[in-house]
């Protein structure tokens, strides 16, 4: 009887750590599949970021570049970093903070022309801070000292 | 003046939560009766104390009083009343006044409702629950002082944000934060247990009432959250993995694994370690959760470059709190005695795998939430990732959780038969996967996830439905004897569980056949969806108090009939310059109708997004019973039969 | 009963990532724009938007750029410290009223005081982009060369002011 409580509690014991293994490698596999690397418009112009999986790039909306087209719900813009910028194409409503010369962050894939085809473009609700990883591109484009472009067209 | 008065009662409560946090610990380990009485009369001093300062803060607002920096960086003069006194915990020095005036709630609740406590056990609790309070008063008055003066004062103030400007949003957060400080009842009542080495099946009955009425008012407070989010944000979400909502979630995951350890822990003595280690680890969770929010890191490691000296109290606070917690527990865990032995089938095991998952599920959040800030922390890259990781996630963790609550309740303690299990469910499994293929293909449209979601909930409410029958069934007595001598939170398990159903199919539903188009409208253009034709009417221009909004009507008929109206609205609040979506919603048992305006268009035509959300409200009524069957349980007579026996003592 | 203290280790080991990462200060690192020449602007001043004002001007001379609007409480709790550091005439300070409107700017300067010798508008952030302000309230110190050679992000404390921008501009003036 004993051997057998034993028994059972070693069969508890080792199910259990099979379960936790199992879940850990769905938790980690999830997450890589799942993680979304940032990349400044430097980074994509120069080929950067990867083709063909999703990422995220952020920076400022170049002033004077949002165009319209005639569907009425497509729009075109660039995103700039102040040394590079990149033309960006999103079906869909725009966030109520997005604004020209305002800090953006888009999500989605470049083609192979290096138009950025945006499934999901975000605006922080804060109008004092930047999203981080605008700034962050910024930041990146200063530090290089390529900061060069004029902010509007 | 009035400031200086809340600023003074917070300096007194924090002496009197020195007196509360030392004293009555200390006497309970050397037997001393005079300072372990000190807890209750401190516990309410403290109450006042913090209640007068928490008014005089109301105060400045109600008068906008824009001398006090905290008012004139989240209240205006043109802010209407109610929201004048939202803005109480509008911002960060307020809401952690809030938090402490919940803490001194629940605390003085606490010195009223244990009289059937041992001396000692109720003078650490209070003890314990005081050492919280200084760690949030003393943060308040060193970094984040609510009092602070403006000199000069501004002429006005800069607002409060606009997404805070909403009915919802005023009851959200204290709801929300009584769920939160709420565990820190169960947190204390653990450390006291520790402290005492009184880790018995007595502690865990002391602690289930508090342990569930802070679980109450968490689920209605995400509950409420969400439904916000789902008509404030205009985006027809109501959920988005979105860290805030994250960082409510994660104690709300570990309470529901606390409440069913400690029923086990109650009932038969065993997972003692274990249901001590849940309870420090929910209460952990949720100081997590009001810094990360509140701290303002999430959304930029850089908002500490406002005051860094923040951001290392938060840290050495955590540290002291969980780190000490956590300490004492390893110390004293190892002289916990064995509870009582289970067999591999038995209704304990099937309660400690629902545990396991459970916690699985909150690490698996807490990783996805903090993994891509301590990259950023290290400088090692930015990354984000977003709902897709957490559904990925979510649906295989949860999918077995809810398959064994459905065997859960009607298996036995200590050892059950599976064939004896398998031959009660087999009528409920089969309804459920019979149902669960048919039906979406009678809806058109099927999916391994729906039949998944639909077979799950249908499992839950098919067993739950055979657990009454059985308990109901016989014929000794009438019925309404039988319905009478179940007790209340055994009823309250029920709907309880019969909620988490309700909300698997909300969610299974919507998922599943929801649909939304994004069009271009001009007055009288006719858009279509899922059998309904939208005719947008046109946009007036209005103002309220303090924004002015571009209000948009919209009619939907079916077949020519019409059905109702909606009217979005696209506001932008003056002072913050700051525009905000509020969608138009037609609310509905089968369906919710919502459209929401994006922005004008050349020759007065509008962007507009309509959403067919089937189902969705079923969401928040899940919740809603979640919520209620927590009531139920707490209104049981056991609990009520304690504090009479205890009056009788007396 | 070691497996008691696993959950203790792990605490510790988050804690233990979360304060290397709160270590790494945001104001100690130091800005790109540090040691470099601040970048050119000509705004318009803010009680005279018929008067422009380049960095040009400055040149020869050691002064602090200060970051500031209205709107910003963090920039009224360092305004006091400007105010006491104007009087003492140690450094001239030059302000850049950010995304702001000149009403609400000057009416605040009223009140408060004006610790400037010049402000500039820049209300739409253009020049703010250049120099990188993500928070208001910065400040910059500048060397007579016209080079960058610090930056505080957030607002300047009295501590701030004595121990690192006095010391640093006495140094400048002196070269």
């Amino acid at each position: 009887m004993a051997v057998k409580a034993r028994h059972k509690r070693f069969i508890l014991i080792a199910v259990g750590l099979v379960l936790l293994g199992l879940a850990a490698m769905l938790i980690l596999n999830a997450f890589k599949s799942n993680m979304v690397f940032f990349y400044t418009p430097t980074q994509v112009v120069n080929g950067e970021a990867p083709k063909g999986t999703g990422f995220r790039v952020g920076g400022l909306v170049l002033a004077g570049s949002l165009k319209r087209l005639d569907d009425g719900l497509t729009v075109r813009f660039e995103i700039t970093d102040t040394a590079k910028t990149i033309p960006v194409i999103y079906k869909g409503i725009l966030p109520d903070l997005f604004k020209e010369g305002k800090g953006v962050v888009a999500q989605g894939k470049v083609d192979a022309d290096g138009l950025f085809a945006a499934s999901e473009v975000l605006a922080k609700h804060d109008e004092n801070y930047m999203p981080p990883e605008a700034a962050e591109a910024l930041k990146r484009a200063k530090e290089q000292g390529s900061a060069s472009l004029e902010l509007s067209k | 003046m009035i400031p200086e008065v809340g600023h003074f009662a917070l300096i007194l409560a924090l002496l009197v939560a020195l007196v509360q946090g030392s004293f009555p610990i200390i006497g309970a380990a050397r037997g001393n009766a005079v300072w372990m009485g000190l807890a209750r009369p401190a516990a309410r001093a403290q109450f006042l104390l913090i209640a007068v300062a928490f008014l005089c803060l109301a105060y400045a607002f109600a008068t906008m009083d824009y001398s006090v920096t905290y008012v004139a960086t989240n209240s205006n003069s043109k802010l209407p009343l109610q929201y004048r006194i939202a803005a109480v915990w509008g911002g960060h020095e307020g809401s952690l006044l809030l938090w402490a005036m919940i803490l001194s709630i629940w605390t003085v609740a606490v010195s009223f409702f244990s009289k059937h406590l041992p001396d000692a056990m109720r003078a650490r609790i209070l003890g314990v629950m005081g050492l919280i309070s200084i760690g949030f008063l003393l943060f308040m008055l060193t970094v984040s002082n609510p009092f602070e003066r403006l000199i000069p004062a501004a002429m006005d103030g800069r607002d409060l944000n606009p997404l805070l400007q909403d009915p919802g949003m005023v009851f959200h957060p204290p709801m929300l934060y009584m769920g939160y400080v709420g565990f820190s009842v169960a947190f204390a009542f653990a450390i006291a247990a520790l402290l005492g080495g009184e880790l018995d099946a007595a502690w865990a009955r002391w602690s289930r009432p508090w342990t569930t009425m802070a679980w109450v008012f968490l689920t209605a407070g995400i509950m409420a959250g969400s439904n916000w989010a789902y008509y404030e944000l205009g985006w027809g979400g109501w959920w988005f993995w979105d860290a805030v909502e994250n960082a409510s979630f994660m104690p709300w995951l570990v309470g529901t694994a606390l409440i069913h350890s400690l029923a086990v822990t109650e009932k038969r003595g065993s997972f003692k370690a274990w249901t001590v280690l849940l309870a420090i680890c929910a209460f952990s969770l949720s100081l997590l959760g009001t810094f990360l929010v509140r701290s303002g890191v999430l959304t930029s490691v850089h908002a500490f470059a406002t005051d860094p000296r923040r951001g290392l109290f938060i840290l050495a606070f955590l540290v002291v709190v969980i780190g000490g917690s956590l300490a004492l527990f390893a110390w004293r865990a190892p002289t916990i005695a064995r509870g009582g032995k289970f067999d591999v089938v038995s209704r304990e095991s099937f309660l400690l795998a629902n545990n396991v998952l459970l916690a699985v599920a909150a690490i698996s959040v807490l990783f996805g939430t903090l993994y891509p800030l301590f990259l950023d922390a290290l400088g090692l890259g930015k990354i984000s990732v977003g709902p897709p990781y957490f559904d990925t996630v979510f649906a295989p963790l949860m999918a077995p959780a809810l398959f064994l609550m459905g065997i859960g309740p009607i298996a036995s303690w200590k050892q059950a038969a599976l064939p004896e299990l398998a031959k009660r469910l087999r009528w409920a499994f089969g309804v459920s996967v019979t149902t669960a293929v048919i039906l979406p293909l009678l809806l058109g449209h099927w999916t391994p996830m729906i039949g998944l979601g639909l077979f799950l909930a249908l499992w839950i409410i098919g067993t739950t439905v055979n657990l009454v029958r059985q308990r109901l069934g016989g014929t000794e007595q009438p019925l309404v004897v039988r319905i009478k001598s179940t007790s209340r939170s055994w009823w309250g398990m029920v709907i309880a569980h019969l909620g988490i159903a309700v909300f698997t199919l909300g969610v299974t539903i919507v998922k599943g056949f929801e649909s939304e188009i994004a069009v271009r409208m001009q007055t009288g253009d006719v858009a279509h969806l899922a059998g309904y034709d939208f005719t947008f009417e046109g946009v007036t221009e209005a103002e309220g108090p303090n924004y002015t909004t571009s209000r948009g009507q919209i009619r939907i008929t079916k077949s020519g009939k019409e059905r109702t109206v909606l009217a979005p609205e696209k506001r932008v609040y003056t002072v913050q310059n700051m525009p905000m979506t509020e969608a138009g919603i037609s609310p509905g048992i089968i369906h919710d109708l919502y459209a929401s305006l994006g922005e004008p268009l050349d020759d007065g035509a509008w962007s507009v997004r309509i959403y067919h959300k089937p189902m969705v409200e079923w969401i928040w009524f899940g919740c809603l019973m979640m919520a209620f069957g927590g009531l139920l349980a707490l209104s049981d007579k056991r609990y009520r039969l304690k504090k009479r026996t205890a009056k009788q003592v007396q | 009963m070691k497996r008691f203290l696993l959950p203790l280790v792990v605490f510790l080991i988050v804690m233990g990532f979360l304060g290397v990462g709160l270590n790494l200060d945001p104001r100690e690192v130091p800005s790109p724009l540090v040691g470099k020449a601040a970048p050119t602007f000509n705004l318009p001043r803010l009680d005279d938007p018929e008067k422009k004002i380049s960095n040009k001007d400055m040149l020869g001379q050691v002064w602090l750029f200060n970051v500031w609007a209205s709107w910003c409480g963090a920039c009224r709790e360092e305004h006091p410290v400007l105010v006491e550091l104007a009087k003492s005439g140690a450094v001239p300070v030059y302000g850049m009223d950010y995304k702001d409107t000149r009403l609400e700017a000057r009416q605040w300067l009223e009140i408060g005081g004006n610790p400037y010798v010049a402000s500039v508008m820049d209300a739409d952030g253009r020049v703010g982009i250049d120099y990188g302000v993500y928070g208001v309230p910065e400040t910059y110190v500048i060397d007579k060369a016209g080079i960058i050679a610090y930056k505080q992000i957030g607002p300047i404390t009295e501590e701030v002011l004595r121990d690192k921008i006095l010391p640093l501009v006495k140094r400048l003036q002196a070269q």
